[in-house]
C-alpha cells in the first residue's frame, strides 16, 4: 500500500456561498516532490492555508502521514512537522536576518515560555542559524533588518527559516515569484536539495522549474481537481492546456 | 489569516557601552534625589512609572493594547489596603497579596479576550475594566466614595521604618527597581524574543509552530501582576487606596504615560510618567485644566512625536549613527 504524507477527502472551502476549494481529493506520496499547479484563482493557496489550517474547511477531512489533523491549529500542524512559506513573503521585520531564522530553531528548545531566562541561552543556536543562512546565500546580511533586504532575499530569508524547523512536509507557495534568473537557479538546487528525505509540495507558476523538479503534478481548476500525473502526461493534456490558455497562461 | 493586531513601529532601545554608565547615572540621582526634592512626590513618580512599564510590556512589547489596567492597579490597590489595615499584614506580604490579585484578575480578563484582536480586544478590557470599577463602588470592604484611608505603612522588618517619608521612599525605589529588573529580563528572555516575533508577524510565528494565544496570554497575565504591584505600592506609600485607582481615567493616563514617553522603549515609560506626575502636581493650582493640557500633549504627541520622546530621540541618535557611518 502507498504511504501518503498528505491526503486529503473532500475538502472543500466556501467563502460567502463561492466555493474557492470544491471536494478535493489530494494525495501526496511521502518522499515525493509534487507540483500544485493552475490558474491563478484556482484556489491553490486557498488549499495550502486549509492544509495548515489558516483556514478552517468548510468540509472534508485532512490526513497527515495518515493521521488524522482536521481539528489541529496552525501551530500544532506546524509541530506535527507541517511546514509553510507563504506566498507574499512572511518575515518578521524589525528582528535582524540571524534572528527572524532563530526564532524557527528556538521551538526545540522548548524554553519558549521561560520570561526569567537570559536570551544569552539562545546563542546555542547561533551556529546553526548560519548555517541555514549560509545554504540560501544570506550569510552577508546576518545582521540587517529582514525589512531592509530585497524581495529575491526576503523569499531566500523566509526559506531558510522554514527549513529551520526541519519539517518533514515542505509546502512552499510560489517560492520563485518575483525572482531573478539567478535566484531561480539557486533556489531550485537548495529545493531539490532540502527535499531528499522529505515530502514538497508546491505551487508554482514557473512551468520550466516545475517540470525540472517536480516527480508529480496535479492541476487544480476552479477549485477543483482537474488531472494529475507526471509532467509529459500533464502538459499532454488537452484540457490543460485550454486551462491555461484560457487564462492567459502558457 | 490576516493579522489585525495593532502595528507598533517598535523604536529603538539603547543598548549600548553607555548603558551601565547611564543606569548607574540614574541610580545615584534616585539616591540624591529625595533630599532635593519631596519623597512623596518621588514616590508617586515611581509608582507611576512601574505601572507605566508593566503596560509598556504588553503595548510596546506585544503589540496589545489594553483600556482596562486601572483594573489590576486600583483592584490591587484595594487588596493591599485591606490586608495592611484590617489583616494587620506588614508591607512586604500586603504588596505580594496586590501581586496576586493582579494575576489572578489579568488571567480572568485574559482568557475572555485573548482571542479577540486589535481594538476588540482593548474594548473587552474596558468592559472587564468598568465591571472591576462597578464591584470597588459597591462592595463593603472597598469603603465606597471614601475608600480605604490610614493604611498603616509597617515593614515586616523591624529596624525599616517606614513611618518616615525617605524610608518609605527607598522601600518604593527597591520594589520598583525589582519590578523593573524583572520586566528588562522578560523582554530579553527567550519569551520576550517569541513576543517580538508575535508582534511582527502573527500568522507567520503560528506557522512556526508557536500557539500565540497562549504567549499573549502569558504575556498579558505578566503585565497585570506588575501592575497590581505598582498599585499596591502606591497604597502603602501614600496609605491610601479609593476609586481614583480603579476607574476609567486611570487606563487611559497609563496609555498617555507610555505614549508620550515611547511606547516599546525601555525607559520611555518612567520619562512619560515623570512628566504627568510633575504636571499633576505643580500644575495642580490650575485645577482641571490640567487634564486639557494632558489633551493637548496627548494630541501633540500621536500628530508629532509617534515614537514618544525617547523613541525619537533614539531614532535621532540612530540617524545620527547611520551619517556618521558613512
Ligand atoms: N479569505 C478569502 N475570502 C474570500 N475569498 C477568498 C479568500 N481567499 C481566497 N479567496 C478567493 O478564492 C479563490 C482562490 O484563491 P487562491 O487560493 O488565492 O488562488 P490561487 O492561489 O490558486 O491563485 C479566489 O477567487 C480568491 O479570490
Ligand atoms: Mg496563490
Amino acid at each position: 500500500m502507498e504511504h501518503y504524507a498528505i491526503e486529503t477527502e473532500g475538502l472543500t472551502k466556501t467563502f460567502v456561498g463561492f466555493a474557492a476549494v470544491k471536494n478535493v481529493a489530494l494525495k501526496v506520496r511521502s518522499g515525493a516532490l509534487h507540483a500544485l499547479i493552475g490558474p491563478n484563482g484556482a484556489g491553490k493557496t486557498t488549499v495550502f492555508n486549509l492544509l495548515t489550517k489558516f483556514h478552517l474547511p468548510s468540509a472534508g477531512r485532512i490526513l497527515i502521514d495518515g493521521r488524522d489533523v482536521t481539528a489541529l491549529k496552525p501551530s500544532a500542524i506546524s509541530r506535527r512537522g507541517v511546514a509553510r512559506s507563504f506566498q507574499i513573503s512572511s518575515v518578521f521585520p524589525h528582528l535582524s536576518v540571524h534572528e527572524n531564522v532563530r526564532v524557527a530553531l528556538q521551538r526545540k528548545l522548548g524554553t519558549g515560555y521561560e520570561f526569567w531566562r537570559s536570551n544569552k541561552t539562545l546563542r546555542v543556536l547561533d551556529e546553526r542559524a548560519m548555517e541555514l543562512l549560509a545554504d540560501v546565500g544570506l550569510t552577508a546580511y546576518a545582521g540587517h533588518a529582514a525589512a531592509d533586504l530585497a524581495y529575491g532575499r526576503k523569499r531566500a530569508l523566509e526559506l531558510a527559516t522554514t527549513l529551520a524547523l526541519d519539517p518533514s512536509v515542505l509546502l512552499l507557495d510560489e517560492p520563485m515569484a518575483g525572482l531573478g534568473v539567478e535566484d531561480i537557479e539557486r533556489i531550485t538546487a537548495l529545493i531539490r536539495s532540502a527535499a531528499v528525505g522529505r515530502t514538497v509540495l508546491m505551487v508554482e507558476h514557473n512551468l520550466r522549474v516545475v517540470a525540472d523538479l517536480c516527480d508529480r503534478i496535479t492541476v487544480l481548476q476552479r477549485g477543483q481537481i482537474l488531472t494529475e500525473g507526471t509532467y509529459r502526461e500533464v502538459s499532454a493534456n488537452p484540457a490543460v492546456i485550454e486551462a491555461y490558455m484560457g487564462n492567459g497562461h502558457v | 489569516m490576516v493579522s489585525n493586531n495593532l502595528t507598533i513601529v517598535p523604536a529603538a532601545t539603547v543598548t549600548d557601552y553607555q548603558v551601565p554608565l547611564l543606569a548607574g547615572m540614574a541610580l545615584a540621582a534616585a539616591l540624591v534625589a529625595p533630599f532635593v526634592v519631596y519623597p512623596i512626590f518621588l514616590m508617586n513618580v515611581l509608582c507611576f512609572a512601574l505601572f507605566a512599564c508593566a503596560f509598556n510590556l504588553l503595548m510596546g512589547f506585544a503589540g496589545i493594547l489594553s483600556f482596562g489596567h486601572a483594573a489590576f492597579f486600583g483592584g490591587a490597590a484595594y487588596v493591599s489596603a485591606h490586608c495592611a489595615k484590617e489583616l494587620g499584614l506588614p508591607a512586604e506580604l500586603s504588596l505580594v497579596a496586590g501581586m496576586a490579585s493582579g494575576a489572578i484578575l489579568g488571567a480572568v480578563f485574559g482568557w475572555v479576550a485573548i482571542r479577540r484582536q486589535g481594538i476588540y480586544f482593548g474594548m473587552i478590557t474596558m468592559g472587564l475594566a468598568q465591571i472591576v470599577y462597578f464591584i470597588a463602588l459597591q462592595a463593603q470592604f472597598t469603603g465606597g466614595e471614601d475608600g480605604i484611608q490610614g493604611v498603616p505603612r509597617r515593614s515586616m522588618l523591624p529596624f525599616i521604618n517606614l513611618e518616615n517619608d525617605r524610608t518609605m521612599y527607598f522601600f518604593v525605589l527597591v520594589v520598583f527597581l525589582l519590578g523593573f529588573v524583572a520586566i528588562l529580563r522578560t523582554v530579553n528572555s527567550p519569551f520576550g524574543h517569541l513576543l517580538k516575533a508575535i508582534r511582527e508577524n502573527e500568522p507567520r510565528a503560528a506557522s512556526l509552530g508557536y500557539d500565540v494565544d497562549r504567549f499573549k496570554f502569558l504575556a498579558f497575565v505578566l503585565s497585570a501582576t506588575l501592575s497590581g504591584l505598582a498599585g499596591a505600592l502606591k497604597a502603602i506609600a501614600f496609605q491610601l487606596a479609593t476609586l481614583t485607582d480603579v476607574e476609567f481615567f486611570m487606563s487611559g493616563e497609563v496609555v498617555l504615560m507610555t505614549l508620550i514617553g515611547g511606547v516599546g522603549t525601555i525607559i520611555g515609560p518612567i520619562v512619560g510618567a515623570g512628566i504627568l506626575i510633575a504636571m499633576q502636581t505643580y500644575l495642580a493650582e490650575f485645577g482641571t485644566w490640567v487634564k486639557a493640557v494632558q489633551g493637548a500633549i496627548f494630541i501633540i504627541c500621536v500628530l508629532a512625536f509617534r515614537k514618544g520622546l525617547i523613541g525619537e530621540f533614539a531614532a535621532l541618535m540612530e540617524r545620527r549613527a547611520k551619517r556618521a557611518g558613512r
